[in-house]
């Protein structure tokens, strides 16, 4: 999209109805590294690459647990991301406190699309630049909401947010009927797959990525990178057998990631889908 | 008109008596299970001990209800402090958190007579004992709550290391195993609760060492 004059203010509208600054917040979240979600009726999944500024640099956190049912992973500004995950865990510990159980995902998911609203309706604030892939577990089951920075939120079987998504998201695509039923390791292995359709041909390493589970049974928690690897190995050792089908696939996805950036100059404004 | 004295009171005290010891690598931590107000039992089975953390145990006797509002509120700041810590609090750090929340309450206090027990950084056995408002100081061993003027004196006796003056400084924790420091709660709660009307019922011991943590309950004279 480009620079137009009716961008420099959130409280502007352009003349098709659209607010660009919201936009340009979405945008923000599109350059940072992915993040992707899926989930099955008991188990959710939470995987991201880690990016880090330099080889020098420890990379940075963007799967952050909020409660012991809720978990959330970020992509875009990670500051906010932070300010943000701070403000889930404060209403979940608040919510505890006051009724004796935990807050279902649902309302969270809310309250945090309202906060994220304020700021598109205030002239002295800028909108959140940052998206939150939000797993967690209620009465009803197991849940992956996607919060955006124009405070809309759905709800979503599996998404992949951030650079190079479109990979993922294709993969997902393909395979999201069969997980509802997935048992919760084909669900980890699914999601560090479609972690992998984002890295395009660089090599997948426990140190590259980030994954975290929650489900019945199971409180949120992020694998420590030993498990990772091992699952890693296992399709490493599997992906051998089955090499020059791999490679087709790898050519159609760069294809697919370049026009992702520039997509929404005119047409539907992103936040209205 | 005279002036007139309140006759409501925010407070009740729901009586018993919360004892802890402890010792070289273990903490033992207990409490009469009888909650009471007045002359009449409410009941003989409310527990008066709440974990904390993992090697932090609370035990504390006076007014229930502010002793639950105490417990859910430290047990947020835990959730917070682990959050952001990626790690438990220590026995000493919640010790130093219990104080400054009491004394946060220092003009409407909490009545809440508290010890807290666990296990310190170097997995030594440490207790702390508090008065009301957060006045609080490391200890060997310490007794609160209705009982403790009985409890107490025994335990000086049993336990109390002579004064630095007459002999070398020694360790603050007692040098008795896990088993007769057991056997030592056992044995005052069953004295206590000869004499003192509010405590008795049941007696909730929880021990913690190295392995974790483990309960165990004794009877009490039930009257």
């Amino acid at each position: 999209m480009f620079r137009n004059q009716y961008d420099t203010d959130v409280t502007t509208w352009s003349p098709a109805g659209r607010l660009f600054q919201v936009e340009y917040a979405m945008e923000a979240v599109k350059q940072g590294s992915a993040a992707i979600g899926l989930r099955s009726k008991t188990h959710v999944v939470l995987g991201c690459v880690n990016k880090a500024n330099s080889e020098l640099s420890s990379h940075q956190k963007k799967i952050f647990k909020v409660d012991d049912h809720i978990g959330v992973a970020i992509a875009g500004l990670t500051a906010d991301g932070r300010v943000l995950s701070r403000y889930m865990r404060n209403e979940c510990i608040n919510y505890n406190f006051t009724y004796e159980s935990p807050l279902p995902v649902g309302r969270l998911v809310v309250q945090l699309a309202d906060k994220a609203q304020v700021c598109t309706q205030r002239s002295w604030k800028r909108p959140y630049g940052v998206g939150l892939l939000v797993a967690g577990l209620d009465e009803s089951g197991a849940h992956l909401y996607y919060n955006c920075p124009s405070g809309n939120y759905f709800e979503y079987q599996a998404f992949a947010i951030g650079s190079r998504s479109q990979a993922a998201k294709t993969y997902l695509e393909r395979r999201f009927e069969n997980f509802t039923d997935s048992s919760r390791d084909d669900l980890v292995k699914d999601a560090i797959t479609a972690i992998r359709e984002t890295l395009q041909g660089e090599t997948l390493k426990s140190s590259i990525c980030t994954i975290a589970v929650v489900g019945i049974g199971e409180p949120f928690h992020i694998l420590d990178q030993g498990t990772v690897q091992q699952i890693i190995d296992t399709f490493e050792i599997a992906a051998e057998q089955e090499g020059p089908a791999a490679e087709p696939d790898a050519a159609e996805q760069s294809a697919a990631a370049a026009d992702q950036g520039g997509s929404t100059d005119e047409g539907v404004a992103p936040m209205d889908i | 008109m005279p002036k007139q004295q309140a006759n409501w009171s925010p407070y009740d005290n729901n009586g018993g008596s919360c004892v802890a010891v402890a010792g070289a690598d273990y903490c033992v931590i207990a409490a009469d299970t009888r909650m009471s107000t007045g002359y009449i039992i409410l009941t003989r089975d409310y527990s008066k001990i709440c974990k904390l953390a993992d090697k932090c145990v609370m035990a504390s006797s006076g007014f229930q209800a502010d002793v639950k509002a105490l417990q859910k509120h430290l047990a947020a700041r835990h959730l917070i402090y682990q959050h952001q810590h990626s790690k438990q609090m220590s026995c000493p750090a919640m010790a130093q958190l219990l104080s400054n929340t009491l004394y946060y309450k220092r003009f409407f206090p909490y009545y809440s007579f508290n010890v807290l027990g666990g296990l310190d950084n170097e997995g030594k056995g440490c207790v702390f004992t508090y008065d009301a408002v957060g006045s609080y100081e490391k200890v060997g061993y310490s007794s609160q709550g209705s009982g403790s003027t009985l409890i107490m004196p025994f335990l000086d006796n049993q336990l109390k290391s002579p004064s630095p003056l007459l002999l070398p400084v020694q360790d603050a924790v007692t040098p008795l195993a896990e088993a007769e420091a057991v056997d030592l709660v056992k044995t005052v709660f069953a004295s206590a609760s000869e004499r003192d009307i509010y405590t008795g019922d049941k007696l909730e011991i929880v021990v913690i060492n190295a392995d974790g943590i483990r309960r165990e309950y004794m009877d009490l004279r039930k009257d």
